[in-house]
């Protein structure tokens, strides 16, 4: 039997993402300019991050269970508010000024939507029947439909993945599975057209972003040739000359990856992922253990979306993925997504270290 | 009816098992994919990405804007930019740097100073940006180069603008120059706004305006090739050119101000009442600025630093004097204000005393100017009248009205480095001196001397509240920015200041009669330059104590005696009935106000009003009696334990 921590931290996951904020930390300083002012913001961030999982980490899967739909109701509430205050201002809004700090509302959908999901999966056997599934659908594409209108791509992306990732694993028939992805299919040019012109543009620009080298092409083309120029062992740390002559656009936040991989080459790269597969394997881990369909459900929908997201990023820089607008977890710099992030893993955490007291 | 099914919790676990290692599987498969492109990126092409990265890159080379024009008020260019040729080197792009530069030395003339700062900009730069060696070459040696230069890889000639004051030293302290972005520059400045650029505004409107003379760089993006050579233009933005402006100085008449001042140190502001443009901005001496456009070199620096002279000093926006007897038609206004009547009348034995003291203020005339009255005692420049209001008045009020008309506070001009000045204060005596308020420190700030301070450019300001019966506007020097795309002259909007004097017009036109006289009366202290004009002018004469010499001065004798006389200092404005000219001129070490001071501002007036230029000589009227309020040297110290007399003027 697995010890029960007092403080409810899982060591393996907590290693696992100390070393990711560890490196991060090098990565920024490199990458913004050798300014520390950066890097000791990051570690207020990463700090609060951390408070923030532990804390969660000692709320109860049962209680989380509780509050689920209503988290998933407050989050939607603020994503009309969000939506209404944007069709007023005519623009793409996405934040939401609370005075005090100003707060994305598409950040709580993260967690709310598997959370709900499960929730409704764990209300009902399973599989799910058709109903479920459409009321599932339902909780799914509205959030989704919401945040694509802000528009933002990436943060959709995501929060579409981390619900078809719980009702898969919910155990969705594989006929209806096939049934759906052929209507998809059908209806994907319908889509296609609904698309921001510059989305659009991302997405044949993947194809061939000689086309059109300094425009749609540019971040595509410069990244790769960071990522391929690091070579085996890298130009080394601070020596990356496409990362330090700015040939590299916003590579403190997205396109850091190709920062890291320039600076540190494919060694690094390797071990980099080595650390992420670790951590999406012991969430996975969690999930397996866990014996109640709402905490395996959940636990599952994080490790793999947070799986997702790794596999997004990296595939943007790497030039395989078209650019959405998706961070690295845990290294690129910005606050919110780190704080959603280390939300989903406190509550990986408690779904491990409570289960001793759940198990019937 | 509803069928109802049970949680079969073994058959969940086993679907979920079952999915979970299905997505396991996937996850695997797509961290593959990752490392199989990682593989081909940085191990299967990793040459032609070092390639790519190292050679064939896209640079991006920054275009320098235009910067914009500075014009006096009728289109007079005051700096202007031409053509010159900089030898520069790409030091990645050259086979050896210092053969290359050896080579470049048997062309080109090369200082020390040159290669200096050209290693100096190698340490900084990355190897690829283009470095200035030389600048302003001559014609000769750009055909030198020109020859020779496909055996002189890396280097290259360029064609710069070059800012040039073709005034020469004319308003320098007003226009200001450019110079290259120092070190301690690049601290301050966002470098990406400056990229391409090499000089920024250092001094006057050049540093004021810095941000809308200098303009937008705009960029080529280019593809260059393994030697570094360009090879395709790519993309390519226009610059942006920095916008020109019109100055309200005009620079004949600042010509005439200077003239008028010739060797002497001073200062003349003139400002256009009713809008705040300041026609005239004078500080002598002046020196040339575009010595300094690519760097002064230290030797000539330091004999224009060191000058006892201090030409590098703003007389006119940062230059501190005690106001004298200028200020006495402001207290008139106070005095009025407060309710005391015009034609109350104070005894003026020749000296003042306060109650319950002995010691004696003088005044300027030792036999006394008797029974006087407002009127009288701003003609004659009755030192006891004023003494006799500033005790009446107390320092809170005296400190209250002068604040009140401009005085110790910015009066907002378009420059920067402008002083404050000083109207003491109790208050303001405890927190700097640390010492209490002496009775006897209000009586002398009643004649403009003790601690007051004052720049003639808030002379000028704070005179055009009385020349507008009332209201003052913030002194401008810009008039207009014109655009250079749409050829658009925008005026700029006068800004009135936002100070609340004395409101009552009947208390104007009392003191500006006595001023009036002070230039037409048959006893007004600068009544020679009254007799034979042609026009009204209302003014007044003053004196500013100068005590001792800096303690870091050196001394030499053939200075010190003219070093010590007292500052001159005359404020006017004119025509009398509907004012177009205010002006304040302070004369260094020029002795009375209306013999040194007056003079200059009647040539500068009768050129702004008439167009009439400076005659060499505007006839002597027979003197009576010293024309100044002054109160010399030694007389005031005594009895104000804690008032200290040694006073360093502008030059501190």
């Amino acid at each position: 039997m697995p010890r029960t921590d007092a403080l409810h931290i899982d060591w393996p996951l907590m290693i696992g993402l100390l070393a990711l904020s560890f490196v991060s930390l090098f990565v920024l300083y490199s990458a913004g300019g050798e300014d520390m002012g950066v890097v000791i913001r990051q570690v207020l961030r990463i700090t609060m991050a951390f408070v923030v999982m532990i804390v969660v980490a000692q709320v109860a899967p049962a209680s989380l269970m509780r509050w689920s739909p209503y988290l998933f109701i407050v989050g939607m509430i603020l994503l009309l508010a969000v939506w209404g205050v944007g069709v007023i201002g005519k623009g793409a809004q996405r934040w939401l000024n609370l005075g005090l700090f100003q707060f994305q509302p598409a950040e709580i959908m993260k967690l709310a939507v598997p959370m709900t999901l499960a929730w409704l999966f764990a209300k009902h056997p399973l599989p799910p029947n058709l109903k479920v599934l459409s009321l599932a659908a339902l909780l799914l594409g509205f959030p989704v439909a919401l945040v694509l209108k802000q528009p933002d791509l990436g943060t959709a992306l995501m929060i579409a993945a981390s619900g078809l990732v719980v009702i898969f694993l919910a155990g969705m028939r594989w006929q209806l599975m096939g049934l759906l992805t052929l209507a998809s299919a059908a209806i994907a040019p319908l889509v296609w057209s609904h698309l921001h012109a510059y989305q659009q543009r991302r997405i044949t620009t993947l194809f061939n972003p000689w086309a059109d080298p300094l425009g749609s092409g540019y971040h595509t083309i410069q990244s790769t040739i960071a990522v391929g120029s690091g070579g085996i062992f890298g130009k080394g740390w601070l020596n990356g000359s496409q990362s330090q002559l700015e040939f590299i656009p916003e590579r403190s936040t997205d396109f850091i990856f190709a920062v890291f991989a320039e600076e540190f080459g494919f060694v690094g790269v390797s071990i980099l992922l080595a650390v992420y597969v670790f951590i999406v394997v012991r969430g996975i881990y969690i999930a397996y253990c866990a014996k109640e369909s709402y905490t395996r459900l959940l636990a599952g929908g994080f490790a793999l979306t947070f799986f997702f997201y790794v596999f997004v990023n990296i595939g943007m820089v790497s030039g395989v993925l078209p650019i959405v607008g998706v961070p690295l977890p845990l290294i690129s710099y910005g606050g919110t997504s780190m704080v959603t992030l280390m939300a989903a893993f406190g509550i990986l955490m408690s779904i491990h270290t409570h289960r001793k007291f759940l198990s019937r | 009816m509803p069928q109802i099914r049970i949680k079969d919790y073994a058959s969940e676990a086993r679907i979920f098992h079952a999915r979970l290692f299905i997505l396991t599987i996937v996850i695997l498969i797509l961290v593959s994919l990752l490392l199989g492109r990682l593989v081909y990126l940085q191990i299967g092409y990793y040459d032609h990405y070092a390639t790519l990265s190292q050679k064939n890159r896209i640079s991006i080379l920054p275009i320098t804007p235009v910067r914009g024009l500075i014009l006096d008020r009728s289109g007079a260019v005051l700096a202007q930019n031409f053509l010159a040729y900089t030898l520069e080197i790409v030091p990645d792009q050259a086979d050896d740097v210092s053969a290359l530069l050896q080579e470049l030395g048997k062309l080109i003339q090369l200082t020390p100073k040159d290669l200096k700062r050209f290693a100096h900009l190698r340490k900084q730069r990355p190897g690829f940006e283009s470095l200035p060696l030389r600048h302003r070459l001559s014609e000769l040696e750009a055909a030198r180069f020109a020859v020779n230069r496909h055996r002189l890889r890396g280097a290259d000639l360029r064609a710069h603008l070059q800012r040039h004051y073709p005034m020469g030293s004319l308003g320098v302290h007003l226009v200001g120059y450019v110079g290259r972005i120092s070190d301690s520059d690049l601290k301050r400045i966002d470098r990406a706004v400056y990229r391409g650029m090499n000089y920024l505004g250092k001094l006057g409107v050049e540093a004021s305006y810095e941000d809308i003379l200098r303009g937008r760089a705009g960029y080529e993006q280019i593809e260059t090739n393994a030697h570094g050579r360009r090879v395709r233009l790519l993309d390519r933005r226009k610059p942006h050119a920095g916008k020109n402006l019109y100055l309200n100085v005009d620079a004949r008449l600042q010509a005439v101000a200077e003239q008028a001042l010739g060797a002497r140190r001073g200062a003349v502001v003139a400002m256009d009442p009713k809008t705040g443009g300041v026609l005239t901005f004078a500080s002598t001496p002046t020196y040339d600025p575009n010595p300094f456009v690519n760097g002064i070199d230290e030797a000539s620096y330091s004999l224009l630093r060191e000058s006892p002279d201090k030409p590098l000093i703003n007389r006119a926006l940062a230059g501190r004097y005690a106001p004298g007897s200028t200020i006495k038609g402001f207290l008139g206004l106070a005095a009025l204000e407060s309710g005391r009547k015009a034609s109350k009348r104070t005894f003026c034995p020749g000296y003042f005393t306060l109650r319950h003291s002995r010691h004696r203020y003088r005044c300027w005339r030792k036999s006394g100017h008797g029974s006087v009255d407002l009127q009288r005692a701003i003609v004659e420049s009755c030192d006891v009248y004023f003494y006799d209001l500033a005790a009446e008045l107390g320092v809170n009020k005296l400190y209250e009205f002068l604040t009140g008309f401009g005085f110790g506070r910015y009066t907002g001009i378009d420059l920067d480095g402008e002083k404050s000045g000083l109207i003491p204060s109790p208050e303001w005596k405890r927190r700097v001196h640390k010492q209490p308020w002496y009775p006897g420190e209000t009586v002398i700030t009643g004649i403009g001397q003790g601690y007051t301070l004052v720049t003639p450019l808030q002379l000028a300001h704070s005179l055009s509240f009385i020349a507008n019966r009332g209201f003052g506007m913030q002194p401008r020097i810009v008039y207009a920015i014109e655009d250079r795309a749409d050829k658009l002259i925008k005026p700029l909007k006068p800004t009135p200041s936002d100070l609340n004097p004395v409101k009552n017009k009947q208390y104007y036109e009392v003191v500006i009669k006595a001023m009036t006289d002070v230039v037409h009366g048959p006893a007004g202290t600068a009544r020679r330059i009254g007799y034979n004009a042609k026009y009204r002018i209302a003014g007044k004469t003053g004196t500013s104590q100068v005590i001792g010499i800096k303690q870091d001065e050196v001394y030499i004798e053939k200075n010190i005696a003219e070093r010590h006389r007292d500052h001159a200092l005359f404020i006017a404005f004119a025509p009398v009935e509907d004012p177009r000219i205010a002006i304040a001129v302070i004369v260094e070490n020029g002795g009375h106000g209306g013999s040194t001071a007056a003079p200059i501002a009647r040539k500068v007036m009768d050129f702004y009003l008439q167009k009439i230029l400076p005659q060499k000589t505007l006839g002597v009227i027979p003197s009576a009696t010293p024309a100044v309020a002054k109160v010399k040297k030694g007389r005031l110290g005594r009895g104000l334990s804690g008032h200290k007399r040694q006073r360093s003027h502008a030059q501190n």
